[in-house]
C-alpha cells in the first residue's frame, strides 16, 4: 500500500484538492459564493443541478477514456474531438433515417458511431506508419475536418429545416437511450461506466492489455520483445476512437436526441477529457475522480453565474490553472506514460 | 473568374497573421521548445488587440496590449515548460484552454457581452500607401495600402532568418535547441535563452493575432484565431524552423486562404472551403515527411 502515497501519485490530488479550495477563496465575498457554486453543481429543484453535473460527467469520462486508452499505450491521440463529433454525427444520422424497430436503431447507431470513431483515428494512425506525421499532429488537424463535415451536414442536408437552430431531425423517439424516473440523467452513463469497467479488466487482466501497457512504457521494449507492434498500435487506436464515437452516440440518444452544431465542441468535452486524465497522471484508477472534478467545475461554474453573476468561463480558466500547475509539478507526460512522440 | 487583383489583394493580409505566428513557433522550434500553443497566443493577442485600442482610442496602444499579453503568455509557458520542467505538450494544453476560456470571461466582465465585441471605437491599423506604387496594375494594390504588420511580417522573416544564422545569440538559440548541455559548458543558461525565444514567440503570435481583429476586421469574435495557429505550426514543422521556407508556406495557406473566400463565391459551402487548409496541410505535411524518412532510409 505504501506506493500509493508516493508523491507522483498524490501531487495531482494535492493540487486538485488545493484547487478546490482555492477557487472560491479567490473571489472576494466567498460564502455565498461557495454556497451558489455547490448548488449549481449538486443543489436546484430535486437535485436537477447534481444530474446536470452527472450528465456532463458521462461525456467527459467517455472522452477521457478514449484519452486514456491510447495514452496508456504511449499513443498521444489528440484527434479526439474530431472522433466525438463523427460518432454523434453518424449516430445521430442513423438515428433519424434508419427505418427499423427502436431497438435496432439503438444498437445500429452506436454500432455506426463506435465504427465512425475508429476509423477517424486509424487515419491519423496511417498517416504516422504511412508518411511519418507524427500522430499527435495528424489527430489535431483531423479534427477540423471532422468539425466542418459535421457543421455542414447539419446545416445543408440533414438540417431540421422548420426549426430555428442548425440541428439534424429528432432521433426515432422510442430508441432513445431510457432516463432515471423524473431526471434529465440518462442510462448513458451506465454504457460509458461498463466501457471504462471492460477497458480496466481488459488491461490488467489480458495479453493485449499487458503488451499495450508495456508498449507505453518503453516502445522500445515492446518491439524488442517480438509483439506484433503494428496490430498492437492500429488496435489501441480503434479502440481509443471507438471510445470517442460511444461518448458521441451516448450525447446524442441521451440528453440531447440530435445534433445540434457545436454541441460537442463548444464546452472543449475533448480537451477536458485530456486534461481529466492528465490530472489523473494517466492512473485509470483516478481518471473517474478528476473527469468528476472537472465535471463539478463546469456545471459549479454555471450555477455561480445564475446566482452571483461571475461569468461560467470562471470555471475554464480554472481548469487550463490547473492543467498548468500540473505539468509544472507532475513531471513529464512521456515519462509517465512512456510514449514516443 | 477566380484570379484578379480583388483576390491577390487578399493575400497579405490572410498570410500576416500566419506568417507571425509562424517566425514565433520557428523561434521556439529552433531553441528546443516543443510549443503547440501558437493557436492560443494569437487567440491572446487578437483579444488584448482590441481591448488595449478600446481603451486608448489608438491602434498603436492595442499593438502595446497585444504585445505585453502576448510576452506574458510566452513567460507563463516559459515558467511551467522551461523552469518547472513541465512537457512542453501538457502547458501547451494548458495554454490554449487558458487563452478560450480567458478571453471570453474577460469579454463578459470587461464588456459586458458574449461571442462577439464590436465597437465604433475600435479603430484600425493604419494602412501604408505607397503613393505611385499603387498605380501599378495588380501589382499595386499587392503592394499598397497595406497594414504595418504586413511589412512587418515579412521583413521579421528576413531578420530573423539574419538573426539566426549570423548573430551570436541567434548562434546560442540553436545551441539550446540541439545541444543544451554543450551550451551550459560554456557558461550560457539554455533556460533563458528559451525563455527569451518563448517571450519573442508570444508577442510575435499576439501581433498575428492583432492583425487579425484590427486590422483585417475590427472587432474581436470568440475563436477568432480560427485554427491559424494550428496551421503556422504545421508551416514550421513542415520546414523544420528554416525562416524562408517558411515565408514560402505562409504565403502558399494565405493564398489558399483567400481561394477558400473565392470559392465560397462560387457556391461552395463555407464549411468545405474553411476544411481546406487543414486537408491541405495534412498533404502536404505527409508529402514532407514522407521524402524525410525516405531521405533517412537511404542514409
Amino acid at each position: 500500500m505504501t506506493h500509493l502515497f508516493t508523491s507522483r501519485r498524490l501531487v495531482p490530488i494535492g493540487v486538485g484538492l488545493l484547487a478546490l479550495v482555492l477557487f472560491p477563496l479567490l473571489v472576494p465575498g466567498s460564502g455565498e459564493i461557495v454556497a451558489s457554486f455547490f448548488n449549481g453543481a449538486f443543489g436546484g429543484r430535486n437535485f436537477f443541478n447534481l444530474y446536470a453535473t452527472l450528465s456532463r460527467y458521462t461525456i467527459l469520462l467517455g472522452m477521457a477514456l478514449a484519452v486514456l486508452i491510447s495514452f496508456r499505450a504511449g499513443l498521444l491521440n489528440i484527434g479526439g474531438e474530431g472522433q466525438l463529433v463523427l460518432g454523434g454525427l453518424v449516430a445521430a444520422l442513423v438515428g433519424v433515417y434508419l427505418p427499423a424497430p427502436p431497438l435496432a436503431v439503438a444498437v445500429v447507431a452506436l454500432l455506426a458511431a463506435m465504427t465512425a470513431g475508429a476509423c477517424w483515428a486509424v487515419l491519423a494512425g496511417l498517416l504516422e506508419r504511412g508518411t511519418g506525421v507524427p500522430l499527435l499532429i495528424g489527430s489535431l488537424l483531423l479534427n477540423y475536418p471532422a468539425s466542418f463535415l459535421a457543421s455542414y451536414a447539419v446545416s445543408h442536408p440533414f438540417r431540421d429545416v422548420a426549426s430555428g437552430a442548425t440541428q439534424t431531425f429528432r432521433i426515432l423517439r422510442e430508441a432513445g437511450l431510457p432516463r432515471f424516473q423524473g431526471t434529465i440523467l440518462d442510462y448513458g452513463i451506465f454504457l460509458i461506466g461498463a466501457a471504462a469497467l471492460a477497458y480496466v479488466i481488459l488491461e490488467r487482466f489480458t495479453v493485449f492489455g499487458y503488451r499495450s501497457r508495456l508498449r507505453g512504457y518503453s516502445a522500445g521494449f515492446a518491439r524488442a520483445s517480438g509483439f506484433p507492434n503494428r496490430r498492437l498500435y492500429y488496435r489501441t487506436l480503434m479502440l481509443s476512437g471507438a471510445a470517442a464515437g460511444m461518448t458521441g452516440f451516448v450525447a446524442v440518444f441521451g440528453s440531447s436526441q440530435r445534433f445540434v452544431d457545436g454541441m460537442l465542441t463548444t464546452p472543449l468535452y475533448a480537451w477536458t477529457g485530456i486534461a481529466a486524465v492528465l490530472l489523473a497522471a494517466v492512473r485509470p484508477g483516478l481518471v473517474p475522480l478528476t473527469a468528476f472534478f472537472f465535471a463539478m467545475l463546469a456545471t459549479g461554474s454555471i450555477g455561480m453565474e445564475r446566482t452571483a453573476g461571475i461569468p461560467r468561463e470562471f470555471g475554464q480558466v480554472i481548469q487550463a490553472l490547473i492543467v498548468l500547475t500540473l505539468a509544472g509539478f507532475a513531471g513529464k507526460l512521456t515519462a509517465i506514460s512512456g510514449g514516443t512522440r | 473568374m477566380l484570379f484578379d487583383a480583388a483576390l491577390i489583394d487578399s493575400v497579405p493580409r490572410l498570410v500576416t497573421p500566419v506568417l507571425l505566428a509562424a517566425i514565433g513557433g520557428a523561434l521556439c522550434e529552433r531553441s528546443g521548445v516543443f510549443n503547440i500553443s501558437l493557436e492560443g497566443m494569437m487567440l491572446v493577442g487578437a483579444f488584448a488587440a482590441v481591448a488595449g485600442t478600446f481603451y486608448t482610442g489608438s491602434p498603436l496602444g492595442g499593438l502595446t496590449a497585444a504585445l505585453v499579453a502576448g510576452a506574458v503568455f510566452g513567460l507563463l509557458f516559459a515558467f511551467f515548460s522551461v523552469w518547472r520542467k513541465g512537457d512542453d505538450i501538457i502547458v501547451s494544453i494548458g495554454i490554449n484552454i487558458l487563452a478560450v476560456g480567458l478571453t471570453a470571461l474577460l469579454l463578459r466582465s470587461l464588456f459586458g457581452v458574449s461571442g462577439q465585441f464590436d465597437d465604433p471605437a475600435i479603430a484600425a491599423l493604419p494602412n501604408l500607401d505607397l503613393g505611385p506604387v499603387g498605380d501599378i496594375p495588380v501589382l499595386g494594390s499587392f503592394l499598397s495600402g497595406q497594414s504595418v504588420l504586413v511589412w512587418l511580417a515579412v521583413a521579421l522573416a528576413f531578420a530573423v532568418h539574419h538573426f539566426l544564422h549570423h548573430n551570436n545569440l541567434g548562434l546560442r538559440l540553436r545551441a539550446a535547441g540541439q545541444n543544451a548541455e554543450a551550451l551550459r559548458t560554456v557558461g550560457i543558461s539554455p533556460e533563458r535563452i528559451k525563455t527569451t525565444a518563448l517571450l519573442a514567440c508570444g508577442a510575435l503570435c499576439a501581433l498575428g493575432g492583432a492583425q487579425l481583429s484590427i486590422s483585417n476586421v475590427t472587432l474581436f469574435t470568440e475563436g477568432m484565431s480560427a485554427g491559424r495557429g494550428w496551421i503556422a505550426l504545421v508551416i514550421v514543422m513542415m520546414c523544420r524552423g528554416r525562416l524562408l521556407w517558411i515565408l514560402l508556406g505562409a504565403l502558399l495557406f494565405g493564398f489558399i486562404d483567400a481561394m477558400s473566400v473565392r470559392l465560397q463565391g462560387l457556391g461552395l459551402p463555407q464549411q468545405v472551403t474553411d476544411a481546406l487548409p487543414y486537408v491541405l496541410a495534412l498533404l502536404v505535411l505527409a508529402l514532407s515527411y514522407r521524402r524525410r524518412t525516405r531521405r533517412a532510409h537511404a542514409t
